[in-house]
């Protein structure tokens, strides 16, 4: 089973009672809320569930490995995802 | 920007009071949360993808002193970007 956004939807929907479309509208929002701070370049801080942090790479040089061809890479802007010891825990349950 | 900022403009932006706008983003990473904690897979359109990847026990060093330690298995989320999101945040 996948966890989409749908069924975050119905959670919120069932927990404090808006309604269904409100809900959807509203993990849209936040969605939008994150994209438009990692855009921004502005990290994105939960705490209990971790970090989305903008992070720059530089320029480097990498080989196209079905030609074998030398190319460059040029720079690039990622997002990576630092988990909180929390949520760690958490999936890791008893053998953590 | 941190959980509390986010809040405030998730409040604005949806119109709706504080305290909902806190329990919205609190169902929302719990939601996340609780997925992966029984292994499921996430995947939210747009931002990003989780699943939960397993790690077996290994020994490793304490690369200050040098000293062996066994590293316990271990289960850790794999973030993958969404599309979007990757296409707004790069150059």
């Amino acid at each position: 089973m996948t966890l989409t956004k749908s069924n975050i939807a119905d959670a919120i929907h069932k927990e404090i009672g808006f309604p269904q479309k409100k809900c959807s509208e509203m993990v849209e929002t936040m969605l939008e809320i994150m994209k438009r701070s990692l855009e921004g370049g502005d990290d994105v801080l939960i705490s209990d569930f971790g970090k989305f942090c903008v992070n720059d790479k530089a320029d480097r040089k990498g080989r196209n490995p079905a030609t074998g061809e030398d190319m460059m890479l040029r720079k690039r802007r990622v997002v990576t995802f630092k988990c909180s010891s929390v949520l760690r825990e958490k999936i890791s349950g008893d053998s953590a | 920007m941190n959980k509390l900022e986010f809040i405030s403009a998730l409040k604005t932006e949806a119109n709706i009071s504080k305290s909902d706008a806190a329990k919205v983003i609190q169902i929302f990473f719990d939601s996340m949360a609780d997925a992966m904690a029984k292994g499921e897979r996430v995947e939210i359109r747009g931002l990003c993808s989780f699943y939960v990847k397993d790690y077996k026990s290994y020994t490793g060093r304490n690369p200050k002193t040098g000293e062996k330690v066994v590293i316990k298995p271990k289960k850790l989320p794999f973030f993958k970007c969404g599309k979007e999101l990757k296409e707004r945040v790069d150059y």
